[in-house]
């Protein structure tokens, strides 16, 4: 019989300062609340964080970033966590911007073992800037080196013990692609089920992907608009 | 900026006449959030969006929020028939690859030759790009809808836009509270005054050349 992936954070000894961690996730939506929550209570700093954006400043990766344990952030927005926005211009937080649908490739071209892509998105802008460009079928592209880190973090609706995952409506966003791109994956499930339990058809992320399925404790913020509806 | 709620409404409803029989569309944040709220259902419309919706609805009534079915802006929406969730990668693929009719999007800045600039202010405001670029340089039609002035009267819509680039010569067309301009072979055109302003207040809040080309509208 197969070991079960499924652990307890407690067990696992990943975490160090000036690691490069990617985190999954959009707006918050999608990001693992118990896996940040290990992150902050680790006591690590100077992080490299990979994410599509810097979430809230209470919510998703963004607690990492009001917390000041990110040194540097790639992302392709900022503009809901105030926070990041302070730390970048007092000089504490570096920050590189990519287009959005291009931070996702190189995400995925890091999962999917690609040395990079070819995208022309930004051309004409200041995005080109310093990039190595090359001309295939007489397009103009730049090359967009891949991207991985040493550990991913992501959020599922259902893990099985092998580590294959289905997700919940949008909250899937970056997950499946930040799951492939970690030298080490931990997918933070809602439920955990046995091996056979999820339908073959149904399963986005394969559990060859992922090391470690850790239980959610849930999501421990507020939303925005809870927030908004509460006032 | 500093419009009020019916004169947003005003520009998002002319935004959706744009909008034609199956079509999908991207909204962003703002102005053009409103717009789907005059998209008629019977032109059976494919919202897409940033984080993984093709078919996206409207806002679900109160109570009925799932924290895990939003919008790029992280509010709560609904799905229509024929929705799919997918992942990010996928959702710009179907962007990058040319099946995005129309994009509709805010701007800080809009030159006569539809560069847009709407990213970052060097030194003060700095929120990144988000989807912008892709959804700006690959939609077939991009709409950018916005104040036509900025909060101290200066125009918007210039000769050069002083302020970094999202794309160059994207934009197609745009819609302010005074005004609906078209982008044609790289010059501005006139075609619509909105209520309660004449050709001189365009043409005096306005530093881009114009050539008017007023269209009589039902």
């Amino acid at each position: 019989m197969r070991k079960s992936k499924l652990c307890h954070l407690d067990d696992l000894d990943l975490l160090k300062d000036g690691m490069t961690i990617m985190c999954g996730g959009f707006g918050g939506v999608g990001s693992p609340p118990t896996l940040i929550d290990w992150i902050l209570d680790s006591g690590i700093k100077g992080i490299t964080l990979i994410s599509n954006d810097a979430g809230f400043p209470w919510i998703g990766p963004g607690k990492l970033v009001t917390e000041k344990r990110v040194k540097r952030l790639i992302a392709s927005h900022i503009g809901s966590n105030p926070e990041a926005g302070k730390q970048m211009h007092s000089g504490d937080l570096e920050v590189t911007f990519y287009p959005q649908g291009t931070l996702a490739e190189k995400i995925r071209a890091g999962g999917m073992g690609l040395g990079g892509i070819l995208v022309d998105v930004g051309l004409g802008t200041s995005i080109e800037e310093g990039k190595e460009k090359v001309t295939v079928n007489g397009r103009e592209y730049m090359i967009e080196p891949a991207l991985q880190a040493d550990l991913a973090i992501i959020s599922c609706k259902k893990a099985d013990g092998y580590g294959n995952l289905i997700y919940d409506q949008s909250a899937r966003n970056t997950n499946p692609l930040v799951a492939s791109a970690g030298n080490i994956t931990i997918a933070e499930a809602d439920e955990v089920v046995d091996i056979g339990q999820l339908h073959p058809e149904e399963i986005i992320t394969q559990g060859v992907f992922v090391d470690h399925v850790v239980q959610s404790k849930g999501v421990d913020w507020k939303w925005v608009w809870e927030l908004k509806q509460e006032s | 900026m500093g419009m009020g709620a019916e004169t947003r409404k005003l520009i998002a409803k002319r935004a959706a006449e744009e909008i034609e029989f199956g079509m999908m569309v991207n909204l962003g944040i703002g102005i053009p959030t409103l717009v789907a709220d005059y998209i008629p259902d019977s032109l059976g419309v494919m919202l897409h969006t940033e984080n993984g919706i093709l078919g996206m609805g409207g806002s679900p009534e109160r109570g009925h929020e799932d924290g895990n079915l939003s919008n790029a802006g992280g509010y709560p929406v609904s799905i229509i028939k024929g929705a799919s969730f997918f992942d990010s990668a996928e959702a710009f693929g179907m962007v990058r690859r040319g099946h995005l009719d129309i994009t509709i999007l805010g701007a800080l800045e809009v030159s006569g030759k539809g560069d847009i600039a709407n990213w970052i202010v060097p030194g003060k405001r700095v929120p990144g790009m988000g989807g912008a670029i892709d959804l700006a340089q690959k939609a077939k039609k991009v709409i950018v809808l916005m104040s036509h002035t900025t909060k101290d009267g200066k125009p918007k819509i210039l000769t050069t836009c002083s302020l970094p680039l999202t794309v160059k010569e994207g934009a197609n067309m745009i819609i302010t509270e005074r005004a609906v301009l078209k982008i044609e072979s790289g010059g501005l055109k006139l075609i619509e005054i909105m209520p309660g302003y004449t050709v001189e207040d365009v043409l005096n809040s306005t530093e881009a050349e114009i050539e008017i080309e007023l269209v009589r509208r039902n």
